[in-house]
């Protein structure tokens, strides 16, 4: 009986792996049929993405990687500060009950569907950005790293809380007995040990943001152009392939380039998450 | 959002369980397509049902593109579609066993639309397609104030796009154009209207049963010499006044079934009463040479 319940689930621990393993090889057989027409150069080193030109298709990705990154990096550094700071309020300084009341209005953000954070960005935020800069339209990368970042919220928060609180409480009895007072507690002793904690919150607050569709799709504006700051609309690969994907045909070159964008997505989640894995060893290797 | 997708399967998952628990297999309808023709054949598939409360017509929109996508695909039986079909979609749908008939139902007038801010009230078509491939890109080009011109446009999946870029954008071009690649892709017509809304800057195109009145048309000339026309004006339209019109399309997988649901459901689209609809959704009814196109195929279902 014992050796069933065992096998039960080393099985389920295994399908997991069973399960990203058959994406990536699904992603792969049908993404790489793709360069039998395309030549790998204009994939990945042209700018222009235009898989239905009335001219002649063409098929860099460039600046889709390009959208992508704008909108991963402007959320993080959104989501980062506002996110850590409200985890070390929660986790150090808040009071019992006003720790009740935030953290289920935190955990409240990740059960709003994308989709109407899309229509609040664009009918309110969209028009608000508009304002503020002086722009023409709101639809740009800016507009969609905030809503992105409120998104990313409640796993950085949540994460981090839990790295902070278990950092052993005589660490920082210690320090207070040192004569050291809140601030240089939670700055030079708490964050510092929870470190390992924060980054993994942040490395999967990224993936986040890299794999968000809906409200990108609805407030970057998702012009072709390579996009050059702040402001400019951006088309990240999520909402390319999800635009895209509605209109091609089983087998079809465009279908087959989709998967292959799905595969650079899929490369560069898996290289955050390894970076995120060999940065926690060696953090537990220093201790 | 994986959470929200679940939820609109288990509602889907539903809906269909009921749906195969009272009704007939034979008696439902799967439409898809076309985003500007979507509200119009749902108006259509609803006084259907009130005459013939046993039918199930399903419409959906998504875009000309993905409509045709699903045809060839086999998921519907109809695609509705503001575009004529490519030949190699056609190609593509006989590679699956599959070729579509084509009629045609309403006739669409495209606006032109900007902020009503905005002085400028009237374009030649050489002007709007120039504005489209960024050669025209501030507004004082064209009698407007100073300020770069923000251009809206649809996603590549939708009829509207590819007709706009061929009609409008390909204007009297001697060689192949592309939309410019700064255009903004909006996910349908009221998201280009509430764009080009709140935007002083801002162009776009969309199907006239969209247009309210807080955005203004645009009326355009075929040219310097012929002159500036409204599409919201019923008689430019059926005069051929208006430069830019276009028929609504629905394809079906195959010649209908004689008084199968896909014959009547298109017999009761093209009837008086079906037109009357068309227009009741903002758009024109079908003309003589279209009627006459429908009438062949109808006849030879029929025969």
């Amino acid at each position: 009986m014992d050796r069933t319940i065992a096998w039960f689930f080393a099985f389920n621990g295994i399908s997991t792996i069973i399960l990203v393993l058959g994406i990536f090889i699904f992603l792969a057989i049908i993404g790489l049929q793709a360069f039998a027409h395309i030549s790998p150069f204009e994939f990945f080193f042209s700018t222009n993405w235009n898989p239905t030109s009335y001219v002649k298709p063409s098929w860099g990705i460039l600046s889709l990687v390009v959208g992508t990154l704008y909108i991963a990096i402007f959320s993080l550094i959104i989501a980062v500060p506002l996110g850590v700071a409200c985890a070390i309020y929660l986790a150090q300084i808040a009071s019992p009950t006003m720790r009740e009341i935030l953290k289920p209005a935190i955990e409240m953000i990740a059960a709003l569907p994308s989709v109407v954070l899309g229509l609040l960005g664009l009918l309110i935020l969209a028009p608000l950005i508009a304002d503020i800069f002086g722009l023409n339209s709101g639809l740009n990368a800016l507009t969609a790293s905030i809503l992105v970042a409120i998104m990313a919220l409640p796993t950085i928060i949540s994460i981090s809380e839990d790295a902070i609180t278990s950092v052993p409480k005589s660490y920082s009895d210690a320090s207070l007995a040192l004569g050291a007072n809140n601030w240089q507690t939670i700055r030079h002793v708490i964050v510092p040990a929870a470190l390992s904690g924060i980054v993994a919150a942040v490395m999967l607050g990224l993936g986040r943001v890299v794999g968000e569709t809906m409200v990108v799709l609805m407030v970057a504006g998702n012009a072709r152009a390579l996009p050059t700051g702040f402001f400019d609309p951006v088309r990240p690969m999520t909402a390319t392939i999800a635009i895209e994907i509605k209109e091609v045909v089983v087998g079809d070159v465009h279908y087959q380039a989709l998967y292959a964008v799905g595969l650079v997505l899929f490369i560069m989640t898996l290289a955050v998450n390894f970076a995120a894995d060999i940065y926690l060893h060696r953090q537990e290797g220093n201790k | 959002m994986n959470k929200y997708y679940g939820v609109i399967l288990i509602i889907v998952a539903g809906a269909l369980a009921l749906g195969c628990v009272g009704q007939q297999p034979g008696e439902s309808l799967d439409i898809k397509g076309s985003d500007t023709m979507v509200q119009l054949v749902a108006d259509m598939a609803e006084s259907y049902n009130e005459a013939n409360p046993d039918a199930d017509v399903i419409v959906t929109g998504g875009g000309s593109g993905t409509g045709i996508a699903a045809l060839i695909n086999g998921e519907v039986s109809i695609a509705d579609s503001s575009r004529p079909i490519k030949a190699k979609e056609i190609d593509q749908a006989k590679g699956k066993g599959i070729e579509p008939w084509e009629f045609i139902i309403a006739r669409d007038g495209l606006a032109v639309i900007v902020n009503p801010d905005n002085p400028v009230t009237e374009l030649t078509m050489d002007q709007v397609g120039a504005i489209y491939r960024a050669e025209i890109i501030n507004w004082n080009q064209v009698g407007g104030e100073d300020g770069e011109i923000t251009l809206y446009g649809r996603q590549s999946t939708s009829g509207t796009y590819e007709f706009f870029l061929k009609h409008v954008v390909n204007w009297e071009q001697a060689e192949k154009q592309d939309y410019s690649p700064g255009m903004l892709n909006m996910e349908g017509n009221k998201a280009i209207a509430d764009g080009v809304k709140a935007d002083p800057s801002g162009i776009g195109y969309i199907g006239v049963g969209y247009v309210t009145g807080e955005i203004r048309t645009i009326n355009v000339a075929e040219d310097n010499e012929s002159g500036y026309y409204s599409p919201l004006d019923a008689s430019n339209v059926e005069q051929g006044l208006y430069p830019i019109t276009r028929p609504l399309y629905q394809y079906t997988s195959g010649k209908p079934d004689k008084d199968r649901i896909t014959h009547d459901f298109l017999q009761f689209e093209l009837s008086e009463e079906g037109q009357k609809i068309v227009e009741n959704a903002g758009f024109y009814p079908i003309n003589l040479d279209d009627r006459a196109s429908n009438e062949e195929k109808i006849s030879a279902i029929e025969g």
